[in-house]
């Protein structure tokens, strides 16, 4: 198992439960622990939906194919288990819980970590919380905001990393983590994840963006790009540059 | 996959375990209501003339008021009426032992993580404990400030001058059908003053003085706030009330006098077979504050709406309220504020829960007289659904009678959404874990403002609630 690919997805096909269409085609895509891959594509390629099948959403159905998280298929698991197998999806448009506190909703999520009758070290979770919030340049205070209530988008994607910093998962999916982010803004969340893995280098992620500039932040090993539901094309990161100066046209044709 | 615990078999939305009581009473009335129930009442309660009068004639207003016809299904009261029992002994109803309390009850209250001495006095049992002498202390505390924590009875025999003074004149008898039985029968309930400018820190918590008496049917408590005193007073508790009975309808009467402060906070979460129908009444007067915070549980129907009589100037009421309507439950709350002088102002945050085919109904009122200028008012109420099958309904009445008043009213009804759900759930956490979650920030600006361990019996309560509450 340990030789297994962090993530391994064979021949998936997917669509939107009680719809016809498929959204995801027949893809193929191998990740290696510790890796950095980013998936490119133009909208409508089926990016977002691939983050949301890896993560168990409700309103998508696989139809065909396997996915292998450390060798093992999560077709069968739902959201919350593959949560507690390592997974973690940093949403594109994080959802609002008013009323719950960001250190009441982390605290909750740790604790679901634990086994029967453990309880969290509410003082090494504080340490966590407040190095955390130190990584993404907020100010103590945020943990005591509701759940992205009344967030700007800059705040909702902060704390997206704040949670991934605070959870650690193996396997980061980053969902247009980029979209609507300031220049200053994706610098300091750039600078979390890098210096995230650089702490934990076992963590793979898998980076979903339209835009090449995150990737002038953080280095992928690999670049795919996909076009109407696969991957057409896998490459280095110079893919990206490549991208970014023809656009993705072509592809569709190609495609 | 961790998961929380569960108490296996525990429904808390439909108790099947009413406590059977031995038949070893000393004496109790006679099934249904007739003026020589009302007699004998007093009788037994040593009661002055006055009283007994007092009695007779909400006998009578109460035999002539119809039944309501507004607000929850009251068709089957009729019957219920007829077969309880106005008057049981209060002594005699105390008599049960915790070893004969079945342990999944005991469990239960453990779960909710009550402590001993006050599962105990849940459970009717009339044991001594250890908070007698924590209850000790502060009656040394409140006698020597000429603070009066008593009961209800003997507040009428020690008390009498200022008992009567106040008894009955904020909720007069004829204020509505239940006020009236409620004054033909009233037993059990506190009488409560403090003294001008007396400011206690410690709430007066009701569940020291009830170990002995348990809460009746027909309690009825009055509480006088004197001038520039402040206080707050605690009754019940988020754990279920078990018992045989199947009605209750208090009357809680307040005068909180001139710059004074109250705040009178109330859990109460009953059997699924009871109705509550209760009248509970605040007289505001020149720049005094009254808080209500209430939360409703349990019951097959509770009819309740905390009032709030602004009468002198620069008065202040504020009505919080959270109810939660389980399988089978119908809440109609909400609250009642009159302005009825300069400057008053008002908030009502009323906050529902309801949960497969459970019904939550707002009924508010705010009223502003003509003269009341410059008062203010707001009303915020928020309704929160959990299944499909889930109601919620809105009856805000307004009537102002003044130019020169601003009123708002805001609702809100919202659904625990598929969306917040998967995000909780992205995040390790478990259906049952990711619901209870949203219903406890759903709750949390009133959840704060209770006593902490209310708020942590609340939480708890919530996430037993929620256990199987997907689908």
């Amino acid at each position: 198992m340990s030789n297994a690919p962090a993530l391994e997805i064979q021949g998936l096909s997917a669509k939107v439960a009680n719809e016809d269409t498929s959204i995801l085609k027949d893809l193929d895509l191998v990740v290696e622990p510790g890796q950095i891959h980013a998936i490119m594509g133009p909208n409508g390629s089926g990016k977002s939906t691939l983050a949301k099948v890896l993560s168990g959403h409700p309103s998508y159905q696989v139809t065909s194919g396997e996915i292998l998280y450390l060798g093992q298929s999560i077709l069968d698991l739902e959201p919350d288990e593959r949560a507690l197998a390592g997974i973690f999806m940093a949403f594109q448009y994080p959802v609002e819980i008013p009323g719950v506190s960001i250190a009441n909703f982390l605290r909750a999520a740790l604790q679901a970590r634990l086994g029967h009758g453990e309880e969290l070290d509410l003082f090494d979770f504080q340490d966590q919380l407040l190095a955390a919030m130190e990584l993404l340049e907020v100010e103590p205070s945020f943990a005591e905001r509701p759940v992205n209530d009344g967030f700007s988008g800059g705040e909702k994607k902060r704390n997206e990393i704040l949670q991934l910093a605070v959870l650690r998962p193996s396997l980061a999916i980053m969902d247009e983590t980029d979209s609507g982010l300031d220049i200053d803004a994706l610098q300091v969340v750039s600078k979390g994840v890098n210096s995230l893995h650089k702490q934990n280098p076992e963590m793979t992620i898998l980076l979903i963006t339209h835009y090449q500039r995150l990737l002038d932040y953080i280095k992928p090993d690999l670049v795919h790009v996909m076009v109407d539901g696969k991957i057409v094309r896998t490459g280095g990161p110079e893919l990206a540059l490549e991208l970014e100066k023809q656009g993705y046209a072509d592809w569709k044709i190609s495609s | 996959m961790p998961k929380s615990e569960l108490v296996e078999n525990l429904d808390l939305d439909n108790y099947k375990y009413g406590f059977v009581d031995p038949e070893s009473h000393v004496y109790r009335t006679k099934p249904g209501l007739d003026e020589s129930i009302v007699r004998e009442i007093s009788r037994q309660k040593e009661e002055p003339d006055w009283m007994l009068k007092f009695r007779l004639k909400a006998l009578r207003v109460y035999e002539s008021k119809p039944m309501p016809t507004w607000g929850g299904d009251l068709s089957d009261l009729e019957a219920t009426l007829k077969e309880i029992y106005f008057y049981v002994k209060p002594q005699e109803q105390t008599e049960r032992s915790w070893e004969d309390v079945p342990d999944n009850i005991k469990n239960t209250f453990e779960k909710l993580g009550i402590p001993e001495a006050e599962q105990k006095a849940l459970a009717g049992v009339g044991a001594q404990y250890e908070s007698e002498m924590v209850y000790h202390s502060l009656k040394e505390e409140w006698a020597s400030k000429g603070v009066i924590f008593d009961s209800i009875e003997d507040g009428l025999k020690n008390h009498p001058e200022i008992f009567k003074e106040h008894f009955g004149t904020i909720i007069p008898i004829a204020d509505n059908k239940f006020s009236a039985l409620n004054a033909a029968v009233w037993s059990g309930g506190s009488f409560v003053y403090v003294p001008k400018g007396v400011h206690l820190e410690t709430p007066l918590q009701a569940y020291f003085r009830v170990n002995q008496e348990r809460m009746g049917q027909f309690e009825r408590t009055l509480i006088i706030v004197d001038e520039g005193a402040r206080a707050h007073y605690i009754e019940g508790c988020t754990a279920p009330v078990y018992s045989t009975d199947s009605f209750h309808s208090g009357v809680i009467e307040i005068v909180v006098k001139k710059n004074a402060r109250f705040r009178y906070t109330t859990i109460q979460n009953w059997s699924n077979n009871m109705y509550n129908l209760v009248t509970q009444r605040a007289v505001v007067q020149e720049n005094a504050t009254m808080e209500w915070l209430d939360g409703n549980l349990g019951s097959k129907l509770t009819m309740k709406y905390p009032s709030c009589y602004l009468m002198g100037r620069g008065a202040h009421g504020s009505i919080m309220s959270i109810a939660y309507a389980g399988s089978g439950q119908h809440q109609d709350t909400g609250g009642k504020v009159v302005h009825a002088a300069k400057n008053t102002t008002s908030s009502i945050i009323s906050k529902s829960i309801s949960k497969e085919d459970g019904r939550s109904s707002y009924r508010g009122l705010c009223k502003v007289l003509a003269g009341a200028t410059g008062s203010r008012s707001n009303v915020e109420c928020d309704a929160l659904l959990i299944n499909e099958t889930s109601r919620t309904d809105t009856y805000p009445y307004i009537e102002v009678d003044e130019k020169c008043a601003t009123v708002g009213h805001e609702a809100t009804v919202s659904k625990v959404g598929d969306e917040q759900l998967f995000y909780l759930k992205n995040r390790g956490l478990s259906q049952e874990e990711a619901m209870a979650l949203v219903v406890r920030g759903f709750l949390e600006p009133i959840a704060k403002e209770l006593p902490l361990e209310y708020a942590v019996e609340l939480n708890r309560l919530i996430e037993l609630e929620m256990e199987g509450s997907v689908g």
